[in-house]
């Protein structure tokens, strides 16, 4: 498996000129008088890949579909809301406010993968990545000659190329995966989101669509991942944001985020970090504490 | 880079044309076929003569009772089932997709026993003619309930609009039984039982304007929404980041549903199984996607009933079956052989 580890040789943080990429501050997100956001600030710097960290219920998804703008944030509904979630939270890409932005306007600068969508109707792939292509053209229009090509190009991307007449019913866990990345890179948006991509995934799989991820940074886009598992984040990542009971504990560079001290008490168990021989990454042991 | 078309899609650009043709000639042979024998070149000549067209083919208008047998017996019926058929097949896709569910039909959110409601009162208090107008009535009013109760409940997810629905129907359907239970007796108690099996037997011109005319206006408009419904397969969250105001979208289209499967209620009465099987198999031949799914959906269901109606009241001449126990005895086992087919994927 060379072809995954050379993802990470391209992998230390880098700065961009290339815009600054993603800001968002005072998220805010509560059901009932729970808070699931309290007050989170995310930095995801262009052109390089952020991984979102946390336990299982920290906010990963909640804070991605707020970011998407799918979930409204920051207008708590009962009361105990933090003053600045009166005005909503501040988004920004690359000097953009998303928040501000038209909803199909935004759909073309952001695209979001979610963990495990799938549909009951008879879809086919080719079909399914060509709904990326909605906020691009006319909500009468058809299928363009245009809108076909970006999406075999989407697959080819994904590397799900010799999946474009299957069912989606009918496709692995794995295979549905890269249909649902093909479907974002269709959406030919700068900055991408996603909830776990690597979920369910075998490890060829996984360090395939990191490698994507990968590959997309390097052209320029914003690539933000929800992930659970902290060596593959070790490997792969340029940028870190670890979440905790809602709240930011920790942001920035793979080697300051992945430490026993920041570690430990978020997941309550032992860390132990080692150096990778070749690529000379944080490789973490577990135990239990 | 050419794109291959999928095999699927080669046959779709005739699907439409096609379609149109078969349910062109559906209505025309269908006129002819009753207890009377017409030719199909009778039907035309008194389509022709109606349409002022009579002259410009140089053709004779029919002897008055045949020329009635068509243009005041059989078409307009014909006509009404073939707009209800269509009307209720376009609602049934809509609904399926926007719940998300596919045993969704276009009386998901109680409009048929709301609908139901409103006639059996009307019939049994003696007010027949009041009857279109009580029944689209009692559907709005099961709508606006069955809204309200998904609405009180937070954001109308389809989970939420699946369940209100499910208790104004039971609620309407209680009262139905109640009333019926009640008051019914002899011929009115017939009456009531056409009407909540459906039926189109009583179909008038008027009934084709109402029908036609809400189909022509709602249904163009729904048949439109195609890319909207395409946000929505994989969920709200996915159609929110496609850009489609989610809850907006679900709200006018819930509107429209309801309004034109109101409006057909009123002048067929309840015809189950269309909304819910015409979809489906529509959706084999056509995918997922609505571009082609709804409109085709409405060509299919609009020749489906006019044949349907056409059993309804030959196969056991001369008493008439109501048109929805056709429906039924055809689209119980299409959809279990919908459900087998699916399991072999």
């Amino acid at each position: 498996m060379s072809a995954g580890h050379v993802a990470a040789t391209d992998a230390p943080t880098r700065t961009r000129s290339s815009g600054a990429g993603l800001t968002a501050d005072g998220v805010f997100w509560e059901i009932g008088s729970r808070a699931i956001l309290d007050d989170v600030g995310v930095l995801a710097p262009g052109g390089a890949v952020t991984g979102l960290l946390g336990p299982n219920g920290s906010g990963k998804s909640t804070l991605l579909r707020v970011l998407a703008g799918a979930q409204q944030a920051g207008r708590a509904g009962s009361g105990g809301a933090a003053p600045s979630s009166a005005s909503g939270p501040s988004l920004e890409f690359d000097g953009a406010d998303l928040a501000a932005l038209p909803r199909r306007e935004r759909a073309r600068v952001l695209a979001l993968v979610e963990q495990d969508a799938t549909t009951d109707l008879p879809l086919t792939v080719l079909d399914a990545v060509l709904l990326g292509r909605i906020p691009h053209r006319s909500l009468l229009a058809g299928d363009s000659d245009a809108d076909r090509a970006a999406a075999h190009a989407a697959l080819d991307a994904a590397g799900a190329k010799e999946l474009a007449d299957r069912e989606v019913g009918t496709l692995s866990g794995g295979e549905r995966q890269r249909v649902h990345m093909a479907r974002a890179l269709a959406q030919a948006s700068r900055l991408l989101l996603l909830d776990e991509p690597t979920n369910h995934l075998d490890i060829s799989a996984q360090l395939h669509a990191m490698r994507v991820l990968r590959d997309l940074a390097a052209d320029g886009v914003t690539v933000v991942a929800a992930l659970h598992d902290l060596n593959l984040a070790a490997s792969t990542c340029d940028h870190l944001v670890l979440l905790d009971h809602g709240r930011v504990v920790a942001a920035g560079p793979v080697a300051e985020v992945l430490v026993p001290e920041v570690l430990e008490p978020v997941y309550g168990v032992r860390v132990d970090v080692l150096r990778h021989p070749r690529t000379g990454r944080p490789v973490l042991s577990f135990e239990r504490g | 880079m050419r794109v291959p078309a999928a095999p699927r899609r080669s046959g779709s650009v005739l699907a439409l044309p096609v379609a149109a043709v078969v349910l062109v000639l559906s209505v025309g042979v269908a006129v002819t076929i009753g207890p009377a024998d017409l030719a199909l070149a009778e039907v035309g000549r008194s389509v022709a003569t109606h349409l002022g067209l009579g002259g410009l083919f140089g053709l004779e208008p029919l002897p008055a009772l045949r020329d009635g047998m068509v243009w005041q017996l059989r078409m307009p019926r014909i006509l009404t089932a073939a707009a209800v058929g269509a009307g209720l097949a376009v609602c049934g896709a809509v609904m399926q997709s926007l719940t998300r569910n596919p045993l969704a039909d276009p009386y998901l959110l109680g409009l048929s026993s709301g609908a139901s409601l409103g006639a059996v009162l009307v019939l049994l208090a003696g007010v027949p003619l009041l009857l279109p107008v009580a029944a689209f009535a009692g559907a709005v009013g099961a709508l606006a309930l069955a809204l309200t109760l998904a609405g009180a409940l937070g954001a109308i997810t389809p989970t939420r609009t699946v369940l209100a629905g499910l208790a104004i129907s039971q609620l309407c359907a209680a009262a139905v039984s109640f009333v019926i239970f009640w008051s019914a007796k002899g011929d009115a108690f017939r009456e009531v039982l056409s009407w909540l099996m459906g039926s189109v037997a009583s179909a008038t011109w008027t009934s084709v304007a109402i029908a036609g005319g809400a189909v022509l206006v709602l249904g163009t408009l729904l048949a439109l929404t195609g890319s909207v419904l395409d946000a929505f397969t994989f969920g709200d969250t996915a159609a929110a980041a496609l850009g489609v105001p989610v809850n907006r979208a679900r709200w006018i289209l819930l509107i429209g549903v309801a309004l034109l499967t109101g409006a057909l209620v009123s002048q067929s009465g309840s015809i189950g199984f269309v909304g819910l099987i015409l979809p489906h198999a529509v959706r084999l031949f056509t995918g997922a996607r609505h571009r082609l799914l709804l409109p085709l959906s409405a060509l299919a269901g609009a020749s489906f009933l006019v044949w349907a109606d056409t059993l309804a009241r030959t196969v056991f001449e001369p008493r008439e079956l109501p048109v929805g126990i056709v429906t039924a005895a055809i689209g119980a086992p299409v959809f279990a052989f919908l459900l087998w087919k699916g399991n072999q994927r």
